[in-house]
């Protein structure tokens, strides 16, 4: 049975660095964000299955807070606000996508060779959730670094957020781990906030509303 | 007098609070900014009993003899600074630059952001930290966005973004400390308490805290402006209110580089983990000489400062990554100076900007002229910044230098190169600010000169004549740095 749960562990936790990789090569956003509300779902069964086998209760909230927000709200909020800017075709020049890829491996690579030389009395669960954690961590950040585009450097941030939350509820009786999860979401909804007014901005130059809704009502 | 120890420190942290919801909900400015003021004063004296009287350490809260030069210092700095604000924005009120509505936001911003500052300097508890330490994030982004230009959004942008993800490092490097804590101290609050941390952390694993401290260095070091990742730096000084560049300055980027030298603390006491000083030393260098070149080519003068101050972080950050008594008690000088002298440029620099109407170096000239007090107190400020005796950042400087040509010349070379490179850069621009034919607005200006006064003053004096007490208190902080 103990076997078992390792392994559910494992599997799920690989899942979210297997997730990881397929946002690296969405090149349209609208794929994109369902990459990334399914990573979103299952960073929430992975939370929950360390409730369930922890005893620790209140990480079924930081599960419910990932289906809810991260799995539906964000990923149906993006979607809409893409459609409205109309910038729902345009295919990202992603810097390319095999050394990305490569550089991808190489920092999963990398952070199994850090974890792995961590002392061998944490427990084996522990320390391969940390390493995926950090490869989660690691290729949110690559991400981030090789997409031009504002919408999809915001999926990097909330993928690489993702790995945090892994991490923290990996870590056995961790404090606050709700309350950061919690604070983390109204972190990001700030950002997909500023995000639509950069949006804006930067195809209108302005922050106006109003004149984003002249614009549309004199194209017609 | 022990007596006010535990309700000192609530007034540190709780009257910037209450202040923050009562500005809130005040519409006329006038008032605001007096009260403003007002609160920032009782704070800083709050902070000042801190130093007679202290509270006995929490489970949340500690008051030490590091985070105390930190929170007298802070306190002092957010006081004089808000001052100087009262008479700015009446300024950019009457310019309409801002709105009676954006200034009732801006000052309870204001209090908020340090109210969590101070939080971040008294929390016993890295979570807290982490947690305070966002929220000042938060705040001042807002507030560099207050008005509303394109340039100043996009300025928000890039420090929300590059803030964001410095904070969420820094989280996986305090989640990394408490799982190296855990098998030792047991599960719970107990694995982010600092005190407790710091007493058992010789029995860390030390491969999980070298890790941990990566992330640390390279989370915190993101807020404190550290060269490959200072980019939001420059931005959020130039294009936000120049109190709000005086705040980051002065005081946000220390409170970041306290969090490092806090985990910093904790690694030098695990016998097995990686010295963190080499890390940091290097950080510090490249930042240094980085800045120090990229003050030539700037045209714009709140950016050059704030090119300025990676500088100065550069230098403070390799103090203390070369450790020893004489290094960190050269670094702790530094910073305080260092805070002080900024500070009162950008007060100077605030009141240049508004009366000629433009940040652009090149339209600036013959301040000394058309301006004589303002402009001499600029002159003032440069040449402490530089390092020019008698000043009290040359005294820091020339420590920082004698300890490490005594330890390892190649890098005391490179600090003097970089020293020197940021000289050249700020005097020749100082050259064409303050002297020569004046150039635009020759208005006279109404600028509250007491708090740069004030600053540049206690400048002087320290690079003159330390206080034996204060002298030895500090050589006391730094002899517990490692």
């Amino acid at each position: 049975m103990d076997r078992l749960a390792f392994d559910i562990a494992h599997l799920l936790a690989g899942g979210l660095v297997l997730t990881s990789f397929m946002l690296l090569y969405q090149d349209r956003l609208y794929a994109l964000l369902n990459v990334y509300a399914m990573q979103a779902l299952t960073l929430a069964l992975a939370v929950g299955w360390q409730a369930h086998i922890q005893h620790a209760p209140h990480l079924y909230i930081t599960a419910g807070v990932a289906i809810v927000f991260k799995a539906l709200i964000i990923p149906v909020a993006l979607h809409r606000m893409v459609a409205r800017l109309g910038v729902h075709r345009e295919v990202e020049t992603v810097v390319s996508l095999v050394p990305t890829m490569l550089a991808g491996m190489g920092l999963v690579a990398l952070s199994m060779i850090v974890t792995m030389r961590v002392a061998h009395e944490a427990d084996a669960l522990a320390r391969e959730d940390l390493a995926f954690a950090l490869s989660v961590v690691l290729l949110g950040l690559l991400m981030m670094v090789t997409r031009s585009n504002a919408v999809s450097q915001i999926v990097g941030f909330m993928s690489l957020e993702n790995g945090l939350i892994l991490a923290a509820a990996g870590a056995k009786g961790m404090p606050f781990v709700v309350e950061i999860s919690v604070a983390f979401s109204i972190l990001i909804a700030l950002i997909v906030i500023g995000i639509f007014l950069f949006r804006i901005r930067e195809r209108f130059d302005t922050v106006d509303l109003q004149a984003l809704d002249d614009f549309r009502g004199e194209s017609r | 007098m022990t007596g006010i120890a535990p309700l000192n420190i609530l007034v540190v942290l709780l009257l910037p609070l209450a202040t923050a919801g009562l500005l809130a909900g005040l519409s006329s400015y006038r008032l605001s900014a007096r009260l403003n003021v007002g609160s920032a004063f009782l704070t800083f004296l709050a902070a000042l009993s801190l130093l007679v009287a202290r509270p006995p350490v929490g489970r949340f809260l500690v008051v030490d003899d590091l985070n105390i030069v930190f929170i007298v210092l802070n306190t002092f700095v957010a006081f004089t600074t808000s001052a100087f604000s009262a008479s700015y924005i009446a300024h950019e009120l009457s310019a309409h630059r801002l709105t009676r509505s954006h200034l009732r936001f801006y000052h309870a911003m204001y209090q908020l952001l340090l109210a969590a500052m101070n939080l971040a300097l008294v929390a016993n508890n890295i979570g807290l930290m982490w947690v305070a330490i966002e929220v000042a994030t938060l705040t001042t982004v807002v507030m560099v966005g207050i008005y509303r230009t394109p340039q100043a959004l996009e300025a928000a942008w890039k420090y929300f973004i590059l803030g964001s993800v410095g904070i969420a490092l820094a989280l996986f490097g305090t989640i990394l400390i408490y799982m190296a804590a855990r098998p030792v101290v047991g599960e719970g609050l107990n694995g982010m308490i600092w005190t407790v941390l710091v007493a058992h952390v010789d029995q860390f694993d030390p491969a999980l805290l070298n890790l941990a401290f990566v992330f640390l260095l390279l989370g915190y070091g993101t807020k404190v402006g550290l060269a490959p990742l200072h980019a939001w730096l420059p931005d959020a000084h130039a294009e936000g209110p120049t109190p709000i560049s005086a705040v980051l300055s002065g005081l946000l980027l220390n409170v970041a580089l306290y969090a490092v030298l806090r985990f910093k603390i904790l690694l030098s006491a695990n016998p097995g983990a990686i010295a963190p000083g080499p890390l940091m030393t290097g950080l510090g260098l490249l930042s240094l000489v980085f800045a120090g070149f990229m003050l030539y080519r700037r045209g714009d003068i709140k950016r050059m400062f704030a090119y300025s101050s990676i500088e100065h972080m550069g230098v403070i950050v390799f103090a203390f990554g070369m450790g020893g008594a004489l290094a960190n008690f050269a670094g702790l000088l530094h910073m305080a100076m260092h805070s002080l002298t900024k500070s009162a440029i950008f007060f100077a620099v605030g009141h240049v900007v508004q009366v000629k109407g433009t940040q652009q170096i090149a339209e600036i000239r013959g301040l000394t002229t058309s301006h004589p007090f303002l402009g001499w107190t600029l002159v003032v400020g440069v040449i402490a910044i530089v390092g020019l005796p008698p000043a009290g950042v040359f005294m820091s400087e020339f420590l920082i230098v004698t300890t490490t040509v005594a330890r390892a010349p190649a890098l005391a070379a490179l600090v003097v190169f970089g020293l020197l490179v940021a000289f050249g850069a700020l005097v020749l621009r100082l050259h064409g600010l303050a002297f020569g034919e004046p150039k635009g607005s020759l208005q006279p200006v109404k600028a509250s000169y007491l708090p740069m006064i004030l600053h540049l003053a206690l400048v002087l004096v320290a690079g003159v004549y330390l206080p034996p007490p204060l002298v030895a208190w500090f050589q006391h902080v730094a002899a517990s740095l490692h």
